[in-house]
């Protein structure tokens, strides 16, 4: 029997504004009654492509047709008049409304608005799919699965037969996500076809018909799944390793400066982020750190830098807690934080100040008097723009009106000149160009020669395993082993960051992230450990801070 | 298959932020607002009086020159509404809505009157005018400290807050008035003749010289001292303001302190060197006095302490020299000058959008697109 | 202290809170907190006499005048005037994207200014005292008063308009589907943009028809409240910020606003219900209580109170769709 094809994709090619290519001659099929998985690295432009279909954007080039006819979807109205629905990763629900009332919201129909009525189909559509719901319950009260649950119902609202969920086991358990893939598959039999973008490899096996893959914006092929195996997938997620001439600087070890033990970070909206993960930064040494976006990356960050509360575990500096310090006191130990969302704009900035104010965001308290000392805060700024290129017209141009890029030289270069002896930077080079990018590598590798530790979190397989000593890999919070970036391979690191293989797991006798020399015995550990865990617990007791 | 043509409807114009903006772009779009402002009050005075366009011109300027006292008194009017705006200032650039300007002044008057009655016969006048000052500005600072604290902690609204408190200061200053006039009281206190601050020559020269001193002040503040640095990147970014270690609760507290302090200040001059009395009704409503001003002199500033200065002097001047085009033309409505005064705000606000924005019209209304060529 | 005239007395001022705290509160579930409304009473204030004693007016003998056609003139004008400056309003901020607390205090210079203006300028206020006759003349009742004399109370049609509309307002919000919208549109309007809600359709039309309303408490206390006579401006001014107050006072609900606006009311006429002899001072302290007990409520919501009963989520924000 001939399969009926959903959506067929042609050609579809999306530009962002500085040349920046997010999908180059991408064809895709979707069939009627599967689900199809959509693998791929970050910045693969997975979640661009699915935004076409969903009319958040439009494509620059190509054609999408839907049932065989070409379509223009040119907003989310379009989207669903041709019964398209997608489930973004940000829930875009109003929080203090009812899950039936979140559901209704926008949609034209005929006759009287009952809750009662709208009550009924909501559950009705519940009961079909193994939904479980409570529709009068409020946003701000729900989970985050429940919140989900709440879109995909939103969706199946307005009749939607395609539907596009965007990451949707990121943030839910294993239970949770259990449930979900019932959900799905009894959506299957129903007919509906189902897109789903997933890193984890286990769960593109277990729940896929078929899986299409992309890499850096174009499409490399679809394989059946009953037909493949995760180590083919993730050499075609991967692709073939490029040698970069990144030249990886031979230090001498010291000892660890940064330790972190057992630490446990939770999201804004409460889910875990980082789950029990322990490791070490040496000075002298680039410690990389692999997994797919939204992995706690950020919320690591943001801990170690004191802007977020711990829930357990330990941070040790040189031998010395710094859990619970303001984060002035972390700044002052000479441990630097530098995370490059992805807007670019955001952590570390301020986006009305000029260059010269910026460069004094985090030392504009030295000095005496009561006056900022602008006068060397621009002498730094000039410095800085002519060492890394940064093309303003002066240093008194507010950042919001630099490019990308630049901003970025100016976040990078401060965080690394103000001369810390810790750095942790996250996306350095996201959206740089290939020269700049090579500028902030020796600018890490500058530093690493003069003994400082650093924790860079990238997204560039090639450049990690060009420039880093150790690979940490996170999946979904959890650690799942550290190995030598000139003993492993890109597979290896991508069946680590999918799920598909846990290290900690295979090699339970190595203690992985675990120095052995530390500036601590163990002894003095596990003192440390009981003492804040006794008043972490006194802080939960006296309640929300 | 077949050739499908659909029609799309784009919009008829799109809005998009404008980058960079000239300064000559910038005055050229105001001065155009404020000229338009003023022809469209000539206009309806020319409308509903009779006059001459030329006459509400004539008037207007007039109305601030001669006789030459007039001169003084819009010298001494701006100075009041600039230190205002001042006071606002650093609030603002915290993005922290200070609408309580009007109860933090009244309160810096109430205390600095108490003080002139109870003390002014008692102790030296030097003594008695340091603690009037310092009674003032601590009452203005614990009046919009209060809805601070609240900010700080709990978020809470202080838009509406410090709404609210201007009308119970109203209601104090009420209270005041009638405790002191006793129970015979007409509703006012009358001049208070002891502790009054000194002329040094002429009534001007005393609200000069703190408006001289605050606006250094406020300038150096904002510009250079590390307070200023702290608040302006609390009002840009709060999470910056974090990672580099600011503690923006502190910020929050001490700056609507600074702000409420010198209200208080205002207060104390409004007090004790211009009107020696306090009623609770003038000041909450000549609108060319009031907080509410100075609030929206701050906004068309942009929160720049120098721009202030010139747009408190331009508020002032129509202000002043429209109630001489009411005298002049027999108008007996006093409200005329606040509705011409109301047109021009409405006119120069609506102007900071084409500063900030860029309007593009699309050329064809209806485009046709082709969406398909021939599929064979 | 004399009960009755407390109790009914406040309810008869209260009406004009009501209707100005019902408009203000369908502006802010938009998400656009109007300090505008004071201005706008009052131009409603202008717009309702001008209607009405234009109408009277016209009529040869204003004994014939009838109670639906002064109605009708006074609440279309009324309506209109008011609805001018709301469009003024939010024109500068839905469309010009100005900052609404700036953009609403200058509607409040202007609309006060305005309406003292025009009042003096074009309304014949000698009828409006007739007219105010028939408007009253709807409930009719008398009470003995603790002073032993008895009080004639009258209630208008306006009155009871005021409920209405408070009601009405409520069932709005919570039983349709425009009403959910809007609600939508003030909570998050990103959102409601992504679900097809034409979000500044919405906003020009909740702040247009909630300055109308706003505007009928300026007609209801010179036509029907204070016999047809108009003093000052800065009492319909002050008004409208005890009406601002009253959105936060009853969190944003208009059926709570019906009580509140009698509370607030009753304080409003306290003093001129005192027995013997209580000091002027103090009268004043109680004139204050309805805003200290706004700053409590709103003090109370933000510290222990749920999500259900904090101010619209974006009140404040201007919505331009490309900062998404």
């Amino acid at each position: 029997m001939e399969k009926q094809i959903a959506i067929e994709l042609k050609n579809i090619c999306k530009y962002f504004p500085g040349k920046v290519v997010a999908n180059k001659n991408v064809n895709l099929t979707l069939y009627k009654g599967e689900i199809l998985s959509l693998l791929g690295e970050n910045g693969s432009g997975k979640t661009t492509l699915m935004n076409m279909i969903s009319g958040i954007y439009f494509p620059d080039e190509g054609q999408i047709f839907i049932n065989g006819e070409e379509a223009v979807i040119r907003s989310p109205k379009d989207a669903y008049n041709y019964k398209i629905g997608m489930i973004h990763q940000h829930f875009k629900l109003v929080d203090v409304f009812s899950a039936a009332e979140n559901i209704v919201l926008g949609v034209k129909e005929a006759g009287r608005f009952s809750k009662k009525k709208i009550a009924m189909r909501v559950r009705e559509i519940a009961e079909r799919y193994g939904f479980d719901i409570d529709p009068k319950k409020r946003i701000h009260e729900m989970s985050v699965s429940e919140k989900q649950t709440v879109e995909i119902i939103k969706v199946l609202y307005r009749g939607a037969d395609i539907l596009i969920l965007d990451e949707p086991t990121a943030v839910l358990t294993p239970q949770e996500i259990e449930k979900l893939f019932a959900v799905l598959r009894k959506m299957r039999e129903d007919g509906k076809s189902i897109i789903i973008i997933t890193h984890k490899l286990n769960e593109v096996m277990e729940i896929s018909d078929r899986v299409s893959i992309l890499r850096k914006g174009e499409y490399i092929g679809t394989v059946e799944t009953s037909k493949t195996n995760p180590k083919q997938l993730t050499e075609m997620m991967v692709g073939k390793k490029t040698d970069l001439k990144i030249e990886r600087v031979k230090t001498d070890f010291e000892k660890p400066l940064l330790e972190i033990r057992d630490i446990v970070i939770d999201k804004d909206d409460g889910s875990r982020a980082i789950d029990d993960v322990s490791f070490y930064i040496r000075g002298g040494e680039i410690l990389g750190v692999a997994g797919v976006a939204g992995c706690g990356q950020k919320e690591l960050c943001e801990a170690i830098a004191g802007l977020r509360p711990i829930k357990s575990g330990l941070v040790m500096h040189k031998g010395e807690n710094i859990i619970g310090l303001p984060p002035k006191k972390i700044i002052e130990k000479g441990v630097s934080m530098s995370f490059i969302p992805e807007d670019r704009l955001g952590m570390g900035l301020a986006p009305s100040f000029s260059i010269t104010d910026n460069m004094i965001i985090k030392n504009y308290g030295e000095g005496k008097g009561p006056f900022v000392n602008r006068k060397a805060a621009r002498a730094h700024a000039k410095a800085l723009i002519e060492k890394l290129e940064i093309v303003t017209p002066s240093t008194e141009t507010p950042v919001r009106r630099l490019s990308g890029g630049n901003v970025q030289k100016v976040l990078v270069g401060r965080e690394i000149e103000a001369g810390p002896n810790v750095i942790i930077t996250a996306y350095p080079v996201r959206g740089l160009d290939i020269n700049s990018s090579y500028l902030i590598y020796d600018i890490l590798n500058d530093q690493k020669k003069k003994g400082t530790g650093i924790l860079f979190i990238g997204e560039d397989l090639d450049v990690m395993l060009a420039l880093c000593d150790k690979i940490m890999v996170i999946c979904h919070g959890k650690n799942m082993g550290v190995v030598h970036a000139e003993k492993t391979t890109k597979e290896e690191l991508g069946l680590m960051m999918t799920g598909a293989l846990d290290l900690t797991e295979e090699k339970k006798d190595k203690n992985f992230g675990i120095a052995k020399d530390s500036n601590l015995t163990e002894e003095e550990w596990q003192e440390m450990e009981e003492e804040t865990n006794n008043e972490n617990h006194g802080k939960e007791s006296k309640g929300n801070e | 298959m077949n050739n499908n043509v659909k029609s799309v409807r784009e919009p008829l114009f799109h809005i998009s932020k404008r980058g960079d903006v000239s300064l000559k772009r910038q005055i050229l779009t105001r001065v155009i607002a404020v000229a338009a402002g003023l022809i469209l009050g000539s206009i309806v005075c020319t409308i509903a009086y009779g006059s001459s366009p030329f006459d509400f011109l004539y008037y207007l300027v007039e109305g601030n020159f001669k006789p030459f006292d007039n001169f003084w008194e819009m010298i001494k009017k701006t100075a009041l509404l600039l230190m205002i705006g001042l006071a606002l200032i650093p609030a603002f650039k915290m993005k922290y809505w200070n609408l309580g300007g009007n109860g933090q002044i009244l309160m810096g008057g109430l205390i600095t009157i108490i003080c002139m009655i109870n003390l002014g016969d008692t102790v030296p006048d030097g003594v008695v005018w340091m603690i009037m000052l310092l009674a003032a500005m601590l009452v203005g600072a614990i009046w919009a400290v209060i809805p601070a604290l609240f900010k700080a902690f709990f978020k809470t609204n202080e838009t509406l807050f410090t709404l609210m408190m201007n009308y119970i200061a109203v209601g104090l200053v009420a209270y005041a008035i009638k405790k002191i006039g006793g129970k015979e009281s007409t509703g006012t206190i009358g001049v208070v003749q002891s502790g009054q601050l000194p002329e040094l020559g002429h009534s001007v020269v005393l609200i000069l010289i703190f408006a001289i001193i605050i606006t250094l002040f406020i300038t150096f503040y904002i510009k250079s001292s590390k307070h200023g640095y702290e608040v302006s990147l609390v009002g840009d970014s709060e999470n910056t303001a974090r990672y580099g270690g600011i503690n923006v609760k502190k910020t929050i507290i001490r700056t609507l302190i600074l702000s409420g302090a010198i209200c208080g200040i205002v207060g104390f001059l409004l007090a004790g060197s211009i009107n020696h009395t306090i009623v609770t009704e003038e000041t909450m409503a000549n609108s060319g006095f009031t907080a509410f001003t100075a609030i929206i002199v701050v906004w068309i500033a942009h929160n720049n302490p120098l721009a202030t200065i010139g747009v408190s002097f331009g508020v002032i001047f129509i202000n002043n020299g429209m109630m001489r085009v009411q005298s002049s033309l027999s108008i007996t409505e006093k409200t005329v000058p606040d509705m011409i005064i109301g047109i021009m705000y409405l006119i120069i606000i609506a102007c900071e959008f084409f500063i900030t924005f860029r309007i593009k019209f699309n050329k064809k209304k209806n485009e046709t697109i082709k969406t398909v060529e021939e599929v064979k | 202290m004399n009960v009755p005239g407390l109790v009914f007395g406040g309810i008869a001022i209260g009406i004009v809170f009501l209707y100005g705290s019902v408009g203000e509160i369908i502006t802010e579930k938009s998400g656009h907190l109007n300090l505008g409304i004071p201005g706008i009473m009052c131009m409603g204030t202008a717009g309702g006499m001008f209607g009405v004693s234009n109408y009277m007016g016209m009529l040869s003998n204003t004994k014939s005048a009838s109670l639906l056609l002064i109605l009708l003139f006074g609440i279309v004008f009324a309506f209109l005037f008011a609805a001018v400056g709301g469009a003024i309003y939010a024109l500068l901020t839905v469309s010009f994207k100005a900052n609404q607390n700036v953009v609403g205090l200058a509607v409040t210079t202007f609309g006060a200014g305005f309406a003292q203006f025009f009042i003096k300028k074009f309304v014949t206020t000698k009828f409006l005292s007739r007219a105010s006759k028939i408007v009253r003349n709807f409930i009719n009742f008398e009470i003995k008063s603790s002073f032993g004399v008895p009080i004639k109370y009258q209630y208008g049609v306006l009155s009871c308009l005021a409920i209405i509309l408070a009601l009405a307002c409520a069932l709005f919000f919570k039983k349709t589907k425009k009403g959910l919208h809007l609600r939508a549109i003030g909570e998050n309007p990103a959102t409601a943009d992504a679900v097809g809600i034409n979000v500044n359709l919405y906003k020009y039309i909740a702040i247009i028809v909630g300055s109308g309303i706003a505007g009928l408490g300026g007609l209801y206390y010179v036509v029907e409240y204070n016999n047809g006579t108009f003093d000052n401006v800065l009492t319909i001014q002050a008004f409208g910020w005890l009406a601002v107050a009253l959105v936060i006072f009853t969190m944003w609900r208009s059926d709570f606003a019906i009580f509140g606006s009698f509370v607030f009311g009753m304080l409003y006429v306290f003093n001129g219900n005192l027995t013997g002899t209580s000091s002027l001072a103090t009268q004043e302290l109680i004139k204050l209580l309805p805003y200290v007990m706004t700053i409590i409520v709103l003090i109370i919501t933000s510290i222990f109170g749920s999500k259900n009963v904090q101010p619209p989520a974006s009140l404040g924000l201007n919505y331009f769709r490309e900062d998404r």
